[in-house]
């Protein structure tokens, strides 16, 4: 996973709340075997519409998302975190996030950063009124700006850590590797071993 | 023996009860976890467990090993990991390409991961594939005291080896892969007695769906479980596997039984239990491995073995179980009001009426098969019952061993055969109907008595309706065409 503190990118607004994770993704999609290529699954069913927000050329190349409430609720599937990592998305801005969504954003890599309400509106009116413009995100300074708005956002202390160290889950138990390694020189020779294949 | 050596031995054993006694007294459960944590967690945060064993199959590790790949990771213990295909895998015409698309990906998929990660694999004809449930127990990978993981929930089947069993996700089963590891949150204990004396025609499986009934799929939630009491040490090693495998329904983390003299019989000589000095080092060790005098459960269950009736379930969840001796239950008569909502629809679903006996219960379709009771007693439970008899007008039995070794063991035995002139079908192995992932369904509306673990609605099948039962009853029942036990066979045969 990288590190991440700060950065700069196109913002989207998606002028939509209760945004479920079937919304994100439909379950037709989740049959396939890999973690990764689910971009063109991404609100694959608005993905049609030409006034969807990401149909228009000025949000082509967007990796914020600014959406309304009560985002990635629904079902718990983690496609839903790597359809919006795939197509492009590095953070999502939201006045209140699912739990889970919340959880499986933080394990891949994906800022989940909340806002107010209010702070919600002043960056969609500041996108549309300049669209295609930039927003940079500070990890360090929790905080989201465009031009001199500036809008604080909140996300947990763990998961911003883990973040700014760039650390998914298994990175994190990879930080104890030496005592990984310490108890498996003590492990006795009678355990299980699959290789090589006895007849 | 001479003095001096009786008076050092009798020095051991007290200086080795003092510091047993000086020692908190631990369960089965707690010493396996102890002696694997790596890292203790601090501050509420959770243990880290060394995993001995990591069972694969080709359902829930596609996306595992695509982590791998996306973040340049290898598995790091290769030699500690095993996989075989199950779920998918047709049981007719082997030899022929899958035809199911989704089936065929998952299971190239898992061919194409093992080779790149260097990962043993059992595939489709080859004579260890089957029900990773069946194949860990029968090369004897899977031993007491260990902790094994699998990214499937009915992972908890090898609990009945005294070993840490437990199914895990996916994200979770890249972990294993990539750290041989896994954080986990301690669990609480309970203690689920089973003393006396099983009745002819009563199994380890109406052991634990009569366990289920009592403690509701919800019961074991947050506990390992561990199965204790005459009745359960009485039972072979393959019995109390059908035992544990369904601590998942009661909603248990784990299942546990205390290894013993049979537990070691059993592992002794198989392809990968452990020789020599290491098997005397290991089976010492096992010794040790049972729940401590004085050690305090969470919780305690009790049943009597000896009043125990075959049991079987009428609704659509494990829970959902009586002794064949009685009606389907009226929901009127349940107190809860969630549980008396989740009656009726079950009876909806099952259509069942309240008041019907269950052995009025007619059902098109007899499943014998499942990591619950797939494996070779299973089958000359049922083949006993079976041979010389007629089977029921109309009625299709469906019979898939565990494992080719099991299939191989069942023809060698001649059960094939048996199984042939009763007009059942005699089968590859594998998952098959206990979920319907291969062709093997039930079609809607249809009714089975399988020996599977899951009663869920459309789980065999869309539409189809399951009843649970043991071998026995699932052969009792092919014969008299509705849900019956051995009992109601020889009652009539005395009859006529
Ligand atoms: S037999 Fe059924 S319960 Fe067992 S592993 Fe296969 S699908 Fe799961």
């Amino acid at each position: 996973m990288q590190k991440f503190t700060t950065f700069s990118a196109v913002a989207a607004p998606l002028r939509r709340s209760n945004v479920d994770t079937d919304q994100i993704i439909p379950a037709v999609y989740l049959k396939r075997i890999t973690k990764t290529g689910f971009e063109d699954a991404l609100f694959a069913s608005w993905r049609n519409d030409p006034e969807f927000v990401l149909n228009q050329p000025a949000y082509k190349k967007a990796e914020v998302l600014i959406a309304g409430p009560d985002f990635g609720t629904g079902s718990s599937r983690e496609h839903a975190v790597w359809a919006l990592r795939d197509y492009g998305f590095k953070a999502v801005l939201s006045a209140k996030f699912a739990d889970i969504f919340r959880g499986n954003a933080g394990k891949q890599g994906l800022v989940a950063g909340q806002i107010t309400e209010e702070a919600t509106e002043a960056l969609w009116a500041a996108i549309e009124a300049n669209p295609g413009v930039q927003i940079t995100i500070d990890l360090e300074a929790k905080t989201a700006s465009i031009g001199g708005l500036v809008v604080p956002f909140e996300i947990d202390e763990y998961t911003r850590w883990r973040l700014i160290e760039g650390l998914d889950d298994i990175g994190l138990t990879l930080r104890d590797e030496q005592s990984i390694t310490d108890f498996e020189a003590k492990r006795e020779s009678w355990r299980p071993k699959t290789l090589p294949a006895r007849p | 023996m001479p003095t001096y050596l009786t008076a050092q031995l009798n020095l051991t054993f007290s200086l080795k009860t003092k510091v047993a006694k000086l020692t908190k007294p631990l369960t089965l459960a707690e010493k396996v976890w102890n002696d694997h944590l790596v890292v203790k967690g601090e501050d509420g945060a959770p243990d880290l467990l060394y995993i001995d064993l990591h069972l694969v199959h080709e359902v829930t590790s596609p996306q595992a090993f695509d982590g791998l790949r996306l973040a340049g990771r290898k598995v790091r213990r290769p030699d500690l990991t095993i996989a075989t295909e199950d779920h998918n895998t047709p049981t007719l015409d082997i030899d022929k390409p899958i035809a199911d698309v989704t089936s065929r990906t998952q299971i190239e998929a898992l061919r194409k991961n093992a080779q790149e990660f260097g990962i043993r694999i059992h595939s489709l004809g080859d004579i260890e594939q089957g029900i990773v449930h069946v194949v860990g127990p029968q090369l004897g990978l899977t031993m007491p005291g260990i902790t094994v993981v699998c990214g499937d929930s009915h992972t908890s089947t090898h609990g009945a080896f005294g070993a840490l069993a437990m199914g895990i996700g996916t994200s979770e089963v890249e972990h294993v892969l990539a750290t041989q590891t896994l954080p986990l949150t301690p669990f609480k204990t309970m203690a689920i007695n089973v003393d006396g004396k099983l009745r002819p025609g009563v199994s380890a499986k109406d052991i634990i769906l009569a366990v289920i009934a009592k403690i509701g799929t919800g019961g074991g939630q947050g506990y390992v479980l561990e199965y204790r009491g005459s009745a359960i040490e009485d039972l072979s090693i393959e019995a109390r596997m059908t035992i544990c495998n369904m601590s998942i329904e009661a909603g248990a983390r784990a299942g546990m039984v205390a290894p013993d003299e049979k537990t070691f019989e059993y592992l002794k000589g198989r392809p990968h239990a452990p020789e020599g000095a290491d098997w005397l080092a290991a089976v010492e060790y096992w010794r040790t491995l049972p729940t401590d005098v004085g050690a305090k459960f969470d919780a305690e269950v009790f049943l009597d073995a000896n009043t125990l009736d075959p049991f079987v379930t009428w609704g659509t969840n494990p829970g959902q179980g009586v002794s064949l001796n009685e009606r389907v239950p009226d929901p009127e008569t349940i107190g809860d009001p969630n549980e008396r909502a989740a009656a009726e629809r079950a009876l909806e679903y099952m259509d069942l009426r309240a008041g019907t006996k269950m052995k009025d219960i007619k059902v098109d379709t007899v499943f014998l098969g499942s990591c619950t009771n797939s494996r070779i007693e299973d089958l000359r439970a049922a083949a006993e019952i079976i041979r010389g008899q007629t089977k029921a007008d109309g009625l299709r039995m469906l019979v898939v061993p565990g494992s080719a070794r099991v299939r191989l063991q069942a023809e060698a035995e001649g059960l094939d055969q048996v199984f042939k002139d009763f007009g059942a079908e005699w089968r590859f192995a594998g998952c098959s109907m206990c979920l319907g992932m291969n062709p093997d369904q039930l079609a809607p509306g249809e009714r089975a008595a399988s020996t599977s673990n899951r009663n869920f609605e459309g789980r065999q099948g869309k539409g189809a309706r399951t009843h649970l039962v043991s071998p026995l009853v699932a052969a009792a029942t092919a014969i008299r065409g509705t849900l019956s036990a051995v009992a109601d066979l020889i009652a009539e045969h005395e009859a006529n």
